[in-house]
């Protein structure tokens, strides 16, 4: 399963990152884990209390930080669940959702052992 | 890149990872970090510490970057305190949006530390070269402010020097900027001491202070001497010699000055490099005084020319003088005002009386603002009776009563100095330190006049009065007295001043004149009827009305005058200075 994760993450950026943070590297990777999956439970709250606007601003953060710390695909199953918030068309957001937590469960995985590997 | 000093940055991000990326990537470039997690902390982060720059997302919970933005800038009020938009957007609207909203830049996601470095540095260099402009426009505002104060205190003091005069009399009206004095114009009006007045209109080169500094002299000399009873050409001679001396090469003085001579109903004249001035008759008409000289302080003394126009001028005729900024006073289509305006308003006055309001408004028409005035300057001076001015010569002689009061001197001139040299402003000088004393300057002056004129005149020159009796005679006269002075040699007049204190506010003044000539057969003028001696005699008789006593002695070639004066007091009018007969 690692042999593949190169879709979850960018190896660039992190490498880029690690560089940047130094020893701080894994603080901002467990914060970046904690703080998704937390995320993932407002997404899915908002979805049951159909409150749109919460649904979309909550999207749009995690895109923010899944772009910045090198998660591609997550990134853009953020964007995609953010443009059918916009568009007020939750069904749509469900689905995405969805996408959003199997794809986080990856990331999640793909990051540990990243860790791992330093 | 170097001299990038550390500042303070303010990063308000509501999401953690971000948050942490960007406080790392900002700290290890050196800069001190504040944090703030959404819009309102961010405002309050900015108020409590004041950062000198700010990263804020976009979007955030409680108040959006935008709004965060706007209170932050209108915090900073005139300080630059960059704000750089963080966000995850990508399109050109969203990005344009963050600049229009008052962002100065924006960093999209993800954050590349380079170009973040970048960013700050450019808006670092932006912030302080707000700064710098900022403190310049403080400094050069504290210096104007100085400036301007520093004008106030010279005007003030050239105020003090300049407006001692009578510019208030009845018969002057005058255009003049309260601040004209830094455009180097001057206008200067006094009393003479034996009636009328002189006035002058100056327009030195240059502005500002250089403009100014001339013109503390001019007015000195102009008061100083008009009231020591110097003539028009002595005080244009004294002026041009002082400012030729003073003023660097370049600079001088254009101006004119008139002598008016209330008494004989005549006006001098001298204009040196002013626009024409016009003599305006009762009858409409009118006549050009134009400059027949290089202005003040251009020539040396020796070759400076005092030489004045004189003109007949009744009561109501009035003289107009303007410095040019009147005829070069521009309009909004970039026309002067010229002179052919300027002559076009007197030939459509009627009276003379109007000219000088019809040109105000004229002027005003003309160029349509009110900033135009700073540059005006114009004087209409009119013939008046000579009652006009009785009160002006007491309002201007507030001397303090102390000085002199019982004393003796004697002053004698010989030879050639009798033609070169008038001794009546030196005595006159003399007894006006006696306290008390100046209210009576006019008539000392033309006691003084008369005697020295009269030993000088008839006693040495042995000139016929009578021949002064026609207009025509009056020239031939003068021809023969330059003609005679050439031969003064072994001559002599001796003047005599006695001064005795009577109680604390009068006194009187005894005037002796004696010369070496052969003297006159004085009894003969006790018979003469004065009030049938038309001009000639009018100086015995003025002397007879203006004196206690008048006594010749010895072969007719000494005269003694007593002069009482007293200070006219609350209680008594009985005697009230320059009252002539």
């Amino acid at each position: 399963m690692n042999v593949n994760d190169s879709c979850h993450l960018d190896h660039e950026a992190l490498k880029e990152l690690r560089e940047v943070m130094e020893e701080e590297f894994d603080v901002l990777i467990s914060t970046f884990l904690q703080d998704s999956a937390d995320r993932i439970v407002h997404l899915r709250q908002a979805l049951s209390g159909q409150e749109v606007d919460t649904f979309t601003k909550a999207a749009h953060s995690l895109k923010g930080s899944c772009i910045n710390i090198g998660a591609p695909l997550l990134g853009e199953l953020c964007l995609a669940a953010e443009a059918a918030g916009r568009a007020g068309n939750l069904q749509q957001g469900q689905a995405q959702v969805e996408a959003i937590e199997q794809e986080f469960r990856h990331v999640d995985e793909a990051l540990r052992a990243y860790l791992q590997q330093s | 890149m170097r001299d990038n000093p550390a500042l303070t940055i303010l990063i308000a991000e509501d999401n953690n990872t971000d948050r942490m990326i960007l406080q790392t990537i900002v700290r290890k470039q050196g800069h001190h970090v504040i944090t703030a997690c959404d819009g309102v902390e961010a405002v309050e982060q900015f108020r409590a510490q004041r950062p000198q720059l700010v990263l804020l997302d976009v979007m955030m919970p409680r108040m959006d970057g935008m709004e965060a933005a706007r209170h932050i800038k209108a915090m900073a009020d005139e300080e630059l305190v960059p704000i750089i938009f963080l966000t995850s957007l990508n399109d050109a609207e969203s990005l344009a949006e963050c600049l229009e909203v008052g962002g100065d830049d924006f960093l999209t996601k993800p954050y590349n530390r380079v170009i973040l470095q970048a960013k700050i540095n450019a808006l670092n260099r932006m912030r302080a070269m707000h700064q710098t402009v900022q403190r310049q426009r403080d400094h050069i505002s504290e210096r104007n402010r100085q400036l301007l104060h520093e004008h106030a205190m010279a005007r003030r003091v050239f105020d003090n020097i300049a407006h001692q005069g009578c510019l208030n009399a009845d018969n002057i009206r005058h255009i003049l900027s309260p601040m004209s004095i830094f455009n180097g114009d001057v206008l200067f009006a006094s009393p003479k001491p034996s009636g009328g007045m002189h006035v002058f209109l100056g327009d030195f080169t240059g502005h500002g202070l250089p403009a100014a500094i001339g013109a503390m002299p001019a007015a000195e000399i102009f008061y100083g001497m008009t009231a020591k009873g110097f003539t028009i050409a002595e005080i244009l001679r004294e002026m041009n010699r002082k400012l030729e001396r003073i003023l660097p090469k370049g600079f001088f003085c254009c101006g004119a000055m008139l002598d008016l001579n209330l008494h004989t109903g005549h006006v001098e004249v001298w204009n040196g490099g002013l626009p024409d001035g016009y003599l305006l008759r009762n009858d409409g008409s009118w006549e050009r005084l134009r400059s027949r000289h290089l202005p003040l302080g251009v020539l040396p003394p020796e070759r400076f020319s005092p030489g004045c126009e004189r003109y007949e001028a009744a009561v109501g005729e009035r003289v107009l003088l303007c410095s040019d900024g009147i005829l070069e006073s521009y309009n909004a289509r970039g026309e002067m005002f010229g002179e052919e305006r300027f002559t076009e308003v007197i030939q459509g006055s009627r009276s003379p009386d109007q000219v000088f309001h019809r040109l105000k408004a004229a002027i005003d028409d003309f160029s349509g603002d009110v900033d135009s005035e700073d540059d005006l300057t114009l004087v209409e001076v009119t013939m008046a009776r000579e009652e006009l001015l009785d009160d002006l010569s007491q309002r201007l002689s507030g001397t303090s009563l102390t000085g002199p009061s019982s004393w003796r001197c004697e002053y004698q001139l010989r030879d050639n100095t009798l033609s070169q040299f008038n001794p009546v402003p030196l005595l006159l000088h003399v007894c006006m330190d006696v306290p008390g004393l100046r209210l009576f300057s006019g008539q000392i002056f033309t006691i003084l006049t008369e005697l020295f004129n009269n030993a000088l005149d008839h006693g040495i020159l042995q000139l016929p009065s009578s021949l002064k009796d026609s207009p025509r005679g009056f020239t031939r006269y003068y021809n023969e007295r330059e003609k005679r002075l050439e031969s003064v040699d072994g001559h002599w007049v001796t003047i005599t001043l006695d001064h005795l204190a009577d109680g604390h506010s009068g006194g009187r003044l005894k005037i002796t004149v004696e010369d070496s000539g052969r003297g006159f057969d004085y009894r003969a003028f006790d018979t003469v009827d004065i009030s049938h001696h038309q001009l000639a005699g009018r100086g015995i008789a003025l002397l007879r009305q203006l004196c206690h006593d008048l006594q010749w002695s010895g072969r007719g070639n000494r005269v003694e005058a007593e002069y009482r004066w007293a200070l006219p007091s609350a209680s008594s009018n009985s005697q009230g200075p320059e009252s002539k007969g």
